[in-house]
């Protein structure tokens, strides 16, 4: 019995640490406080416009500390808080709405690390400060909202097609139509079935009526919670755009939750007015004799036209008229013109939208239709002292197309630059037309000074009980002991850059999970230790006891570390938030400190003390 | 340096009555304080509203209760967190659906003192019922995935009875907070969980010495291996306790306020852990009646295991 390591087995361990260090290394640096800059489509600004942005951070004497254009958007790095309170104020008013310019605190990383993609960990909100909402859908509403646009469109269809019904109503997922004669509900049920042909018709009598049901089925109710929610979630995305908030997260969680949350914003009146605002849709006629607009937004026009700002920059003069508004639109989707292959947008109205647009469009042939986006929004300002609530409603066209014939129920816009547009352009006018109401279930605002002093304690805790383990263990197994501490600083490096590879977010009970890592790595160091010792006393040899113990408290090791796993992975599956933060450390540990403890004691220890005879364990 | 100079000869298995006993009353306590006093379920579990905020000077509690009772809000529940500075101010899930009662609060504070904001939590009263389903679905899975494997890796009993033990060291932890009316919040389920994690560590440990001293040893009834095993691994499971308990109790002292209910929860639990493997899940084994026949099969799986290595 020798003991020794291959040499591949001693690369591997070579290898793990380097790549771990390397990783783990951008932790270390520090975090500039900075600008983040993009375009309202989500570029980097030009190059004109970053140097304009500079030019004037020059004229204004800010010092910037450097600048560069980072993914998909340009980052500003400043020496301190105030300057970049300035910049922000200053470029804001400068670029105007058209750039999203938001605080960040952007990490210093050298830029041979970045190389590499190593970055430090995500910091959760309790570390870094911030809002977290959880906002709930409610899809009932929405469900609701869509039948009653049946029962109206029904009655709609019904009479201009003169047929005589005695009563529409609405019954939970169905729609019911009475009627006084068989032959009539036959007839309605054609005229119907051929417009609505996702839902379901049945017919019944009773009470010498006879009934007509229209039932959305199952598979469409969900169609309508689903887009309810991704909705939500495209309307909240481009508030959140609004508030300058450099790494937001919005994500749908479970059937009809959306989470939000927003690093570094402190105002939370203002964050919540700005996603809880509502969002409608107008459609109106573009002035010809001034297409396209050539002159200032804020020159007289004719007292039936208004100038109104086009999302993509520019403005356009409108009729003050609106030919229709969203209330009127069922449905949006995107997709591709079959004859060109371009993209395009089908836009389906119910019965009197599509009425009202026939009417209008068929006079208005060639000529161009704008669809203006409005939103309407109540800000609580602090106005001399005192928190007053502002409304404030802000109009934008989204598209401008051309009418290319009389359009009825079920139009479409083509002309469309690419998919992408398409695709937003589709969830806009979804957006517009039927967001189901959400309200906030849940909110937790963290300060900033909190989250540093979160950092200092969790950090103090680490260090602290790692030392006193690392002491402990090099007093009562000595150079074994040793072997272990190595072990535990190997560890700690791994599971740091493994969180910053995964770029898992680390919060508090993050923390608490490394530590409770680290007084739990040391176990299967004991268990082996331990065997040893038993080993020697019952006559082993040296070389053949560090053999038997090692192997002997493998399959211990391997049954304990197992059954802990179960537990982390049943919490990281049940749990949300805090909890998850903690099972995603003490899985991530449990692994690593199996590879450190068993593989890393190892090879120190054949390295001390394999190939020799005679020699004296001190365990 | 070692805990023993020499093999211990405990008998943990004769004290079995009396650790039953203690057992037994520490579970009654557990659950008629559950039963009696329930758990102080804090807003993560209830909804409700609670904002930190944190004063320049030492605040004294009595202007902060005033300032909000002028306010309208006489119910909210005032408190120090962590240091003189630092306020904690509950606030019942009255409004139920205003997430704006944080702001109201900071509003009627600010014309008071110079408080600055440093936390607001707000949850909605059917968020906390969602937890309390997934937390315990969190609890049952891992009790069942537990379950399975023990009993793939040793035998049914062994899987009985370690699951017993976790079920122990879970009724008393949680008895724990009811008793003294600590917080349980969802860090706390968060460590509760960790518990069942640790407790089952230590379990299979003690589990694994059984097994292997019921292969290895020819002679001995089943009661003496199963002591054997226990006073063999004494010195490993004292020490690694040991090791845990230095961290936890580290976190539990300096890791901050939002921690120290997890920190206290997992001291708990780990103190009960380690008795719970040395008594309960022994006990419970050789109380189903494990025997050396039914540990046969799994000699030949061990034994090649061994030899691999």
């Amino acid at each position: 019995m020798t003991n020794r390591y291959p040499l591949w087995k001693y690369l591997i361990i070579a290898v793990a640490l380097v790549v771990g260090l390397l990783y783990a290394l951008p932790n270390l640096y520090g975090e500039d406080p900075a600008l983040q800059i993009t375009t309202n489509q989500g570029d980097a600004p030009s190059a004109p416009v970053r140097q304009q942005i500079l030019d004037l951070l020059a004229d204004e004497g800010i010092a910037a500390k450097g600048s560069g254009v980072r993914d998909n958007h340009l980052l500003v790095r400043f020496h301190d808080t105030e300057a970049q309170l300035k910049a922000a104020n200053q470029v804001g008013l400068a670029l105007g709405r058209q750039y999203t310019v938001a605080l960040n605190l952007a990490p210093t990383t050298p830029a041979w690390l970045r190389a590499i993609n190593a970055q430090p960990m995500y910091l959760g909100l309790d570390l870094r400060g911030g809002v977290h909402f959880l906002m709930e859908v409610d899809t009932q509403a929405a469900i609701k909202q869509a039948m009653e646009r049946y029962v109206n469109a029904f009655r709609t269809q019904l009479r201009e097609e003169r047929i005589r019904y005695s009563e529409v109503a609405l019954n939970g997922h169905s729609v019911q139509v009475a009627f006084k004669q068989a032959p009539v509900r036959e007839a309605a049920f054609q005229a119907l079935r051929n417009e609505y042909p996702e839902l379901t018709f049945s017919a019944d009598e009773h009470d010498g009526k006879f009934q007509l049901t229209a039932l959305l089925p199952q598979g469409e109710v969900q169609e309508i919670e689903n887009l309810a929610v991704q909705q939500n979630i495209t309307t909240l995305r481009n508030r959140v755009n609004e508030l300058g908030v450099a790494e937001p997260v919005i994500q749908r969680q479970g059937g009809d939750h959306i989470v939000v949350e927003l690093p570094g914003v402190q105002d939370t009146a203002r964050a919540k007015d700005i996603l809880g605002a509502t969002a409608t849709l107008e459609f109106h006629l573009v002035n010809m004799s001034h297409f396209p607009y050539e002159g200032e937004p804020n020159q007289p026009v004719a007292p039936d036209d208004k100038v109104y700002p086009e999302r993509d920059g520019g403005y356009v003069l409108l009729k003050r008229d609106t030919i229709l508004t969203g209330e009127f639109i069922t449905d949006a989707q995107a997709g591709f013109d079959q004859q060109t292959g371009g993209p395009e947008v089908t836009i389906r109205l119910n019965g009197a939208g599509g009425k009202m647009m026939n009417r209008f469009t068929s006079e208005h042939v060639k000529d161009y239709m704008a669809v203006v986006f409005i939103e309407n929004q109540t800000q609580t300002r602090k106005v001399n002292g005192e928190l007053k609530r502002i409304r404030s409603r802000s109009e934008e066209v989204i598209n401008v197309a051309q009418i290319q014939e009389p359009l009825g129920s079920r139009f479409r816009i083509t002309g469309l630059d690419n998919p992408r547009e398409s695709h937003n352009l589709a969830l806009l006018l979804r957006a517009g037309s039927l967001a189901a109401p959400i309200s906030i279930v849940e909110e937790r605002t963290i300060g900033p000074s909190l989250g540093q002093h979160n950092i200092d304690q969790g950090f103090l805790a680490v260090s602290i009980g790692f030392a006193l383990v690392v002491l402990f263990m090099a007093l009562y197994y000595r150079i074994f002991g040793l072997f272990a501490d190595a072990a535990l600083f190997a560890n700690l490096i791994l599971i740091i850059a493994v969180l910053s590879m995964l770029q898992a977010t680390l919060t508090l009970p993050g923390i608490a999970g490394i530590v409770l890592t680290v007084g739990m790595a040391v176990d299967a160091n004991v268990l082996i230790f331990e065997r040893i010792r038993e080993e020697l006393h019952a006559g082993a040899t040296p070389q053949t006891a560090i053999n038997a113990g090692y192997a002997k408290a493998l399959s211990t090791i391997t049954d304990a570390n197992v059954t802990t796993l179960i537990a982390a992975l049943a919490l990281f599956a049940f749990g949300t938030g805090p909890v998850k933060g903690f099972a995603v450390t003490l899985c991530i540990g449990i692994v690593t400190s199996m590879f450190t403890a068993i593989m890393g004691t190892r090879a120190l220890a054949n390295l001390v003390y394999g190939g020799r005879r005679g020699v004296r364990l001190a365990i | 340096m070692d805990l023993f100079k020499r093999q211990t000869h405990i008998n943990f298995i004769g004290m079995r009555r009396y650790a039953t006993i203690l057992s037994a009353i520490l579970i009654l306590i557990a659950l008629v304080s559950l039963a009696v006093r329930g758990l102080n379920l804090g807003l993560d579990f209830t909804g409700g509203t609670i904002v930190e905020v944190t004063y320049p000077k030492p605040a004294e509690l009595q202007d902060v209760r005033a300032a909000l009772a002028v306010a309208g809000y006489p119910d909210a529940v005032v408190q120090h967190f962590g240091s003189a500075r630092d306020v904690l101010i509950r606030m019942p899930s009255r409004q139920t659906s205003s997430a704006q009662l944080g702001d109201q609060i900071i509003t009627a504070l600010s014309g008071s003192g110079e408080a600055r904001l440093s936390r607001v939590e707000f949850v909605g009263p059917q968020v906390g019922e969602q937890l309390i389903e997934k937390g315990g679905l969190a609890m049952l899975y891992t009790l069942v995935g537990v379950l399975i494997y023990v009993a793939f890796r040793f035998e049914y009993r062994f899987a009985v009875s370690s699951v017993a033990a976790l079920i122990h060291d879970v009724i008393i932890t949680i008895g724990f907070f009811s008793l003294f009316q600590i917080e349980f919040d969802l860090t706390v389920l968060a460590a509760v969980l960790a518990v069942i994690g640790y407790s089952l560590n230590d379990t299979i440990v003690v589990f694994d010495r059984i097994r292997e001293n019921f292969v290895r040893m020819r002679k001995g009834s089943p009661i003496e291996i199963a002591n054997q095993s226990i006073n063999q691994t004494l010195s490993r499971t004292l020490v690694t306790s040991g090791t845990t308990l230095i961290v936890v109790f580290t976190l539990y002292l300096i890791g901050g306020e939002l921690i120290a209910g997890f920190a206290l929860a997992l001291l708990v639990g780990i103190v009960t852990g380690t008795y719970s493997s040395v008594y309960i899940a022994s006990t419970t084994a050789l109380a189903l009646g494990v025997s050396k026949q039914d540990l046969m099969p799994p000699k030949k799986e061990g034994a090649e295991l061994e030899e691999r290595l």
